[in-house]
């Protein structure tokens, strides 16, 4: 069954008042149980509003959305415990830290969830352990701690409300490779352990392409496609066209099906590309003795 | 919810009240402030209520946005003409007679009165912020306090503290969204509970923000020093301020409307 569904979900900013804005129209989403999504889209596409939406922070003007199939907005005063069962981690949420120290801090959601002191403890140090979070930071001001680590345990803040379906908007925006790397993967083990449903809102077609199963495009607030990682990327210039950029080696790739090597054009991760041209090279090594025989 | 606050909130336009000068529309909105003040007879209050629909109608601002900017005055509004109602006394008979309170013609007249007044006081005022950008405003008052700089007061640096503090609101306000999106998302409850349960959910809110508001002013006093920011000492303008014909029939037709009140108030 789908945990997230949306009918005909549109959204509208200030309404009534010169700013008027579209912000997403039409929505027509179903999102699997366990599935790890990719969401794209360029500033200003909507994804962000989007997101927002399916834990309840923003009300639809119009449509409706179900999470396991109930209607979100049919009883306001449940809205709460949606909040719990989808955990959005905003864009840098580093900035949303504030209790004294960093254990307090990740223990807020679970404490607001009206928890046990010992299941608390539990599961701060469960989602402490996902993002690598050691004890002696637990104990530490979050506002001593670098720029990488506070994202972190921003995300464990979420991570330990332990819900069905975790939101990460930008989780990696301004952070260095090797952190990017680092959080994406601990976010796919985090999925793998739990198999919840992940969905990761990114611009970099790259990252999407490196962990998402699936994935949705947004394009001027609506959805442009939402399928299978490869399907998406088989409208590689779409997608360009779109201003988003692909990733460098599917680019790499269409160049070399343009120039008339027997390779696909729609190969968009690394260990894929690896293993068609080294098929290519042994292809053609078996050509060579062929002739030299 | 937080985006509905208006206070300070400009609406770009081409009219003509939009083109005026900052300074004019200023020196225009005191001499509004003392229009109101001045006019004590109903006929004069008439000509101020004409005044402020004339302007909107002008500035085509909707008058949803008046409404909208009169609404937190309500309880001022009541609180005054409550108090006129029951506290004014006159020479002729009291309307009603009850216990000790007494409610004569000159309280429901001077409660009306101080009603129409404050209305039309905020939806005035209202009306220069909404037609003008924070920008121009803080220029226009740096040039009209000009005199006070012989009096050694800072001028420059009032004004430039009034321009970042302007610059700053929506900022703030979207940052403030930001924050109580991301508590909310982690379950925090800000909407029931008892007053203090109510102001301890605050604090989630309250920290990120200042913590915020001073790497903000860290960030920009940086970015002003690393472009050779140091105070008002020779430097110019890109925009010169300039008054134009459009100003000068603004003033025209508000020393007309001050002439005619005070008319009033002689003769009537």
């Amino acid at each position: 069954m789908a945990v997230i569904r949306t009918e005909h979900l549109s959204h509208v900013y200030s309404e009534g008042t010169p700013f008027v804005k579209m912000a997403i129209q039409d929505v027509n989403l179903s999102i699997e149980e366990g599935e790890l999504v990719g969401v794209i889209g360029h500033t200003g596409s909507g994804k962000s509003t989007l997101i927002q939406h399916l834990n309840g922070l923003l009300k639809p003007t119009s449509g409706k959305i179900y999470i396991d199939g109930e209607d979100m907005w049919a009883d306001k005063s449940k809205l709460r415990d949606i909040r719990f069962k989808v955990g959005l981690v905003f864009q840098y949420p580093e900035y949303q830290l504030f209790e004294e120290t960093v254990y307090r801090d990740i223990a807020f959601g679970p404490r607001n969830m009206g928890l046990s002191e010992e299941e608390i403890d539990r599961r701060v140090r469960q989602a402490a352990a996902f993002v690598n979070v050691t004890e002696e930071m637990m104990h530490k001001s979050p506002f001593e701690l670098s720029g990488g680590q506070k994202r972190r345990v921003a995300i464990a803040g979420v991570l330990a409300m332990n819900p069905k379906v975790l939101i990460l908007d930008e989780p990696t925006a301004g952070l260095d490779p090797k952190g990017r790397d680092r959080i994406l993967g601990q976010i796919q083990e985090y999925q793998q352990d739990q198999q919840n449903t992940v969905l990761i809102v990114s611009h970099s077609m790259e990252d999407v392409a490196k962990f998402a199963k699936k994935v949705l495009v947004m394009n001027q607030s609506k959805v442009f496609m939402y399928d299978d990682t490869e399907k998406v990327f088989a409208h590689a210039q779409e997608i360009e066209q779109m201003g988003l950029a692909v990733p460098q080696v599917t680019r790499v790739f269409a160049r070399l099906a343009e120039m008339g090597y027997p390779v696909d054009p729609h190969t968009y991760t690394i260990q894929a590309a690896k293993r068609q041209i080294l098929d290519l090279f042994d292809a053609q090594e078996q050509k060579q003795k062929k002739g030299g025989m | 919810m937080l985006r509905d606050i208006t206070i300070g909130q400009y609406f770009p336009g081409h009219s003509f009240i939009h083109k005026m000068d900052p300074r004019m529309k200023i020196i225009a909105s005191v001499m509004y402030i003392v229009i109101l003040f001045v006019s004590s007879h109903p006929l004069s209050l008439l000509l101020g209520v004409l005044m402020v629909t004339g302007m909107y109608m002008i500035s085509r601002i909707s008058a949803r946005m008046v409404i909208k900017s009169l609404k937190p005055v309500v309880p001022i509004i009541i609180f005054t003409a409550v108090l006129n109602l029951f506290f004014m006394t006159g020479p002729s008979e009291p309307l009603i007679s009850f216990g000790f309170i007494h409610i004569y013609p000159e309280g429901v007249r001077m409660a009306i009165l101080m009603a129409v007044r404050i209305m039309c006081l905020i939806a005035g005022t209202s009306l220069l912020t909404y037609t003008t950008s924070p920008i121009e405003l803080t220029d226009a008052i740096e040039v009209l306090m000009g005199p006070l700089k012989r009096l050694k007061v800072p001028v420059h640096e009032i004004a430039m503290m009034m321009t970042i503090a302007l610059r700053f609101i929506p900022t703030l306000i979207e940052e403030t969204d930001k924050i109580m999106n991301a508590q909310k998302a982690r379950g925090a409850d800000m909407e029931t509970g008892s007053f203090t349960q109510r102001a301890k959910a605050l604090i989630p809110i309250l920290i990120p923000l200042f913590v915020s508001a001073f790497r903000r002013a860290d960030e920009l006093a940086l970015a002003m020093e690393c472009r050779c920011y140091r105070g008002s000492v020779g430097r110019t303008r890109l925009k010169q301020l300039e008054y134009t014909k459009r100003d000068a029939i603004a003033l025209v037709v508000m020393l007309a409307c001050l002439a005619a009140v005070i008319l009033v108030n002689i003769y009537l």
